[in-house]
């Protein structure tokens, strides 16, 4: 199950591990990306915190975690290739992998649909 | 009056067949290419013969070099001609009009340059005695005077060396302060979404946790939002007026009532005074501090011409804590420098230094120069002329491109534009190409962040209404030409000493340290 947030980033869960990326939307908006931070394993996060950094050729831009929980994997293909957040923001260009450690909050986050008629009015 | 653009290359002159125009030496007349100078310079050769040294025993410890260091062997005209043949793909303000928003590329008059160059202000050392320097004590004294009394503030910090500097020092001031007070747990700056980029990069640099503010749709500072996130926690705000939508926030009394009333300083970025001086003084609207850039609104040179200068004014509350040295004239018209050696208990709260001498000479005495040659009077009329041609070019081109603050009043010293109305595949930076192959350097893009695709554009005073009609014609036919759908803007520039480049690729992989072709492929 994927949701969303207003901040153009997605979770996807599977059991208690979240896999954490920006929206395809996101990725048009800020152009060719040049540069992706990403956390390492074992940082813990909170829903909000700033938990990774993108930049492209217009704009830099901080990530916010859509949930809280401990990172146990940051996407390190993203260091040598930024550009797979442009071709594959939805798959491969995933940023990080969590442990959630309140699932309680994915009730806050929107659902595919909500997030596409979020989109549509912006 | 005639379309064509005196400062650059004429379309219509380009050769019909560019394929099949090559010259034997890749030169195009007075278009010089111009290799690296890595690649023109042998190491085998040399400009100056230079004997051999003798063989000294190295007291090194095995550390000295034991290969060659490889640096190109020029003769002096080699290298004077090669920098000069660069310098001529380059793009200047003495070429012709530089709208790069934010920037303030204004003309550097030449009288400011005979005057750097007197050898009493050019010729002199930091650690000279004071009595041998009277003179450059005097212009730093003097200048010191003119930005106190065009922004009604208390006191003045003349030695950071670039507005970013400036803001350091003033946020640092605030630092101190807040400290004396017994407040150093506030620990949050406030910048609203409309400051320059640099003021964030500020506040975490000093150590603060910055918050953003909201704009209004209007483009100013969300008031209200402010005063909401106003509390014991908030050092202070920093914001940058005339803001970088180009308009002036209005309500900037109010706002400094209500940082003051919750315990607050109130930063200003003073990088867009061009647009006020000698019209507001930043003193009566309750600022406590604010870098003037002496290379935007005093016209010195900058943007590879010159370093940058960043005297920061400060209010009575802010004064007692800048940093040293200082000049002060005394009563018989001797001017000492305050130091820490002669401070005394007379500035006992400074917080330190912002670098090791007095700032930055050269740009001090051009400024001085540019504010007396024009007087109270004219630079009033700096910042009215400034405002009068942005707003030429905002209301000149506002049925052409989107102009989103258009109804906001009337626009500071710079006009923005967005990419809305632009067709599917053209962008901002189509734009911005095109205007190169129309002999301009093109104004500043994708910045502020809050307008899509962003074109600031930001003409000075400097330009006369013949030089704007025609930038404003070059920007209009460019516009009609990305509006109309035209396939060769988007591989723009065709007429530049280098068409498109791969600007992705170069931010991803930058090469930023020459190498040897054969090394480098040999290491792959």
């Amino acid at each position: 199950m994927r949701y969303f947030t207003e901040d153009h980033e997605w979770v996807d869960v599977d059991g208690d591990i979240g896999t954490v990326g920006i929206t395809d939307y996101a990725q048009g908006q800020l152009g060719d990306i040049v540069f992706v931070d990403v956390p390492e394993e074992g940082k813990t996060v909170t829903k909000g915190d700033e938990a990774a950094v993108v930049e492209s050729v217009k704009a830099a831009s901080d990530v916010y975690s859509p949930v809280s929980g401990t990172v146990i994997e940051g996407n390190a293909d993203l260091a040598d290739n930024p550009g797979l957040v442009n071709e594959d923001a939805d798959g491969e260009g995933w940023f990080f992998k969590l442990t959630l450690s309140d699932p309680d909050e994915l009730k806050d986050l929107m659902d595919e649909a909500k997030y596409e008629a979020f989109v549509a009015k912006l | 009056m005639s379309n064509i653009n005196q400062s650059g290359w004429r379309p219509e002159m380009t050769p019909e067949r560019r394929a099949s125009d090559a010259t034997f030496t890749g030169n195009r007349a007075l278009m010089l290419e111009e290799a690296l100078i890595f690649e023109i310079g042998s190491t085998e050769t040399t400009g100056v013969e230079v004997a051999e040294p003798a063989k000294v025993a190295s007291r090194l410890g095995g550390l000295e070099r034991n290969a060659p260091i490889g640096l190109p062997g020029l003769s002096e005209p080699e290298a004077v001609r090669h920098y000069t043949r660069l310098s001529r793909q380059n793009y200047a303000i003495d070429l012709g009009l530089f709208p790069l928003g934010s920037c303030t590329m204004k003309h550097n008059p030449r009288l400011n340059e005979k005057m750097a160059r007197l050898p009493g202000f050019a010729d002199v050392h930091p650690l000279q005695p004071v009595d041998t320097v009277q003179g450059a004590l005097g212009v730093i004294n003097e200048l010191a005077v003119w930005l106190i009394e065009l922004t009604g503030m208390h006191g003045v910090a003349m030695t950071p060396k670039a507005g970013a500097h400036g803001e350091l020092c003033g946020i640092l001031c605030i630092k101190a302060a807040l400290e004396a007070k017994g407040e150093g747990h506030r620990n949050v700056i406030l910048v609203p979404e409309s400051a320059h980029g640099t003021n964030p990069a500020t506040a975490a640099f000093a150590g603060y946790t910055v918050e953003d503010i909201p704009a209004t749709a209007e483009g100013r500072v969300d008031v209200e939002a402010l005063k909401a996130r106003l509390g014991p926690d908030v050092a202070g705000v920093m914001i940058t007026n005339p803001n970088t939508c180009g308009l002036f926030e209005r309500e900037m009394k109010t706002i400094s009532d209500a940082v003051h009333a919750a315990g607050g300083f109130v930063y200003c970025d003073g990088a867009n005074f061009n647009a006020i001086v000698g019209r507001v003084r930043p003193g009566d609207l309750g600022i406590d501090a604010m870098h003037i850039n002496l290379h935007k609104t005093f016209s010195t040179p900058h943007g590879g011409g010159g370093p940058g200068s960043g005297p920061v004014v400060l209010s009575e509350a802010l004064s007692p804590y800048g940093p040293l040295p200082f000049t002060e004239r005394h009563p018989d018209g001797h001017i000492t420098l305050v130091e820490e050696e002669t401070v005394g208990d007379r500035h006992p709260h400074s917080f330190g230094r912002m670098c090791a001498f007095n700032g930055q000479m050269g740009m001090f005495t051009r400024a001085l120069t540019y504010i007396l040659s024009h007087g109270a009077d004219g630079l009033r009329q700096v910042a009215e002329d400034s405002v009068l041609n942005a707003n030429y070019i905002l209301r000149s081109l506002e049925d052409t491109l989107d102009a989103p603050f258009a109804a906001s009043g009337p626009c500071m010293h710079e006009a923005i534009f967005s990419d809305d109305g632009l067709p599917e595949g053209f962008s901002t930076i189509d734009i911005a190409k095109g205007l190169i192959d129309e002999g301009y350097h093109p104004m500043t893009m994708y910045f502020p962040l809050v307008v899509h695709g962003a074109m600031l554009v930001e003409p000075t005073e400097t330009e006369s209404k013949a030089a704007l009609d025609q930038f404003i014609g070059a920007l209009r036919s460019v516009a009609e030409r990305a509006k109309a759908g035209d396939e060769s803007l988007r591989s723009a520039p065709h007429f530049a000493p280098r068409r498109r480049l791969d600007e992705t690729l170069a931010a991803r992989k930058p090469v930023l340290v020459w190498k040897d072709p054969e090394l480098a492929q040999a290491a792959e």
